[in-house]
């Protein structure tokens, strides 16, 4: 499989990201380049293989419904790039 | 008496015997910094008042005969650790100005242990490198040659520990950034099993595959603190909740009828005969302190760097997804709508390197392309944890070099993304496999550039690994070699 100009375009859509020109020329042969290498994979007969996610057994972890002190407001919003009356203040949505 | 170039069991002894204190040794460190750090930048921040204060509570500590092996001792942490008040960066201008409002569990361990935190090192940037050039800020340089690169990620935590400019650091390691530098900068780096030490508050890069664990000037230092971090932690649902042994009570038992296997796979034609050389000599040594060298096979080892470079960035792909620009990190200002907010903040905050892998896991995951990529390389993983089971039934630990060269050039490699994954070769299929592994100095090239000794280890069983590399660490000879600078 190869990857074109369309698809990097595509991609950097779903990904959000706003490349440039010469970004989007850049990382269409780089990638181009390293889905060649990894190709190698299609060697290997993997029929029939579990796909492994992660190494431990990973259970549901429970814990008692108790309740415990959380980030404050304050301490959450401490970051925060825009902000409004102790709420996240993000750009308009609705046009 | 230079208090820096203690390791931190020497510095415990004399702290405890109070033939000094910790605001002396801190102040050593903080003037060390100081002094070499215009030549080295192994540091993003450094927090002088902070550490001050902590080496006074510290020393309260032990004035009342209180205290765990860390107390008072001057650390310092990867960017990549949450600090609570003091800024957080990963290396990425994507987080320039974030400071966390609260600790990573790790930094917590270390702070409740006593340990001083001198500041954060530098990184490549969300931990995406092997030579530490994709910082956002500045490169670090190699301690032992000033025109190469310090390895990577964590080359600001193996070139800090290796300039003397802290007694140890916390680095991180996702497919050889602890063991990698470590190598690179002729100092000990430690990779626990996966889910043996917390990763809440440690900024993810790929959550199936980042492990903590940290870098140190003696093989005893990294038991030390590996000591003070592992268990489990009730906010890391993937931290394994089983009891953790006594690190030090096992490390100077005898390694004599020790199984060290050699996988064939690891030696091939063609690579590095400095490397080669010093890696064979190692197990001479080895073998001299009684163990037995098997040989085994780990048939899918030339698959690993392809499984990585598809798991790994699929992970990001999605766990930087989080920088919108909405709660905390960049946002650019001249913006238009909510999306495009989105897309000109994560242009404009994440660098080539973060940008690349991001496209490549986004397109691995994307429609049409999950089987043949992503589902493909989690089978093939599955492949190679199988090759270390079957060679773990007959040996205790593996060995093998810890990377194909020595630290190679600045900018050698920086135009050719795929030649610097294939620095990764050595360390990519024990972060797949969830295993413990260590890098241990071993030598050095003509040119005087430092050469590590990988050793590997069954799953929680870092009590063989850490016993196999301090043997082997006491006989080798060059425990205590360090860089003029």
């Amino acid at each position: 499989m190869s990857i074109d100009k369309k698809d990097v375009l595509k991609v950097a859509n779903l990904a959000r990201l706003a490349l440039t020109d010469s970004e989007i020329e850049l990382y269409t042969s780089q990638l181009q380049r390293i889905l060649g290498y990894v190709e190698k994979l299609s060697e290997l007969d993997t029929t029939g293989v579990e796909p492994t996610t992660y190494t431990v057994p990973l259970k549901t972890a429970f814990r008692e419904d108790r309740v415990k002190e959380s980030l404050s407001r304050e301490d959450a919003l401490w970051n925060a790039p825009d902000e409004d009356r102790g709420c996240f203040k993000v750009p308009q949505i609705i046009e | 008496m230079d208090l820096t170039t203690l390791t931190i069991k020497e510095l415990s002894e004399k702290l405890r015997k109070k033939e000094t204190s910790s605001v002396e040794a801190t102040k050593a460190y903080l003037k060390r910094i100081e002094a070499v750090e215009g030549k080295v930048h192994a540091f993003v921040t450094v927090t002088p008042d902070e550490a001050l204060s902590m080496a006074e509570a510290a020393d309260k500590r032990l004035a009342a005969g209180q205290g765990a092996p860390l107390t008072g001792i001057p650390i310092a942490l990867k960017d990549i650790f949450c600090t609570r008040g003091v800024r957080t960066t990963c290396s990425s201008k994507m987080l320039e100005g974030f400071v966390p409002p609260y600790d990573a569990t790790i930094a917590r361990k270390l702070k409740e242990a006593g340990a001083v935190i001198l500041g954060k090192n530098n990184m490549d940037e969300f931990a995406m490198g092997s030579s530490t050039e994709n910082s956002a800020f500045h490169k670090t340089l190699n301690p032992w040659a000033l025109d190469r690169v310090p390895g990577g990620s964590s080359g600001g935590s193996a070139a800090a520990v290796a300039a003397l400019e802290c007694a140890a650091s916390m680095g991180t390691d996702t497919g050889g950034s602890i063991r990698q530098p470590a190598s690179c900068c002729g100092v000990v780096g430690l990779k626990p099993t996966y889910g043996r030490v917390s990763r809440f508050g440690m900024i993810a890069f790929a959550s199936s595959l980042d492990q903590a664990g940290p870098l140190t000037r003696s093989v005893e230092d990294a038991a030390i603190i590996l000591q003070a971090i592992a268990g489990h932690d009730p906010s890391d649902s993937t931290s394994i909740d089983t009891p953790v042994p006594d690190y030090l009570a096992s490390l100077n038992k005898s390694v004599k009828g020790l199984k060290i296997g050699i996988p064939r796979e690891y030696f091939i034609e063609g690579m590095d005969p400095e490397v080669e050389g010093s890696i064979r000599k190692a197990l001479d040594v080895l073998k001299s302190l009684g163990a037995e060298l098997v040989e085994v096979t780990l048939p899918h080892t030339q698959y690993a760097v392809a499984v990585y470079y598809l798991v790994a960035t699929a992970e990001a792909s999605s766990n930087l997804a989080r920088y919108d620009g909405v709660k905390y990190g960049l946002r650019t200002k001249e913006a238009g709508g909510l999306l495009d907010m989105y897309k000109r903040t994560r242009d404009a905050g994440f660098g080539d390197e973060v940008k690349r892998r991001i496209m490549l896991g986004t397109y691995s995951l994307s429609a049409g392309y999950y089987d043949a990529y992503y589902k493909k390389a989690s089978q093939v993983r599955t492949l190679i944890k199988n090759d270390f089971d079957e060679a773990f039934k007959s040996c205790d630990v593996i060995a093998t070099p810890t990377a194909p060269s020595a630290a190679f050039k600045i900018g050698e490699r920086v135009e050719d993304p795929l030649t610097m994954y294939l620095s990764d070769i050595f360390t990519i299929s024990c972060n797949l496999a969830g295993i413990p592994g260590i890098s241990v100095p071993a030598g050095f090239t003509k040119e005087n550039l430092p050469i590590g000794l990988q050793l590997l280890g069954k799953s929680m069983d870092e009590e063989t690994v850490l016993r196999a590399a301090h043997a082997y660490e006491l006989s080798g000879g060059w425990l205590g070699r360090r860089p003029t600078l």
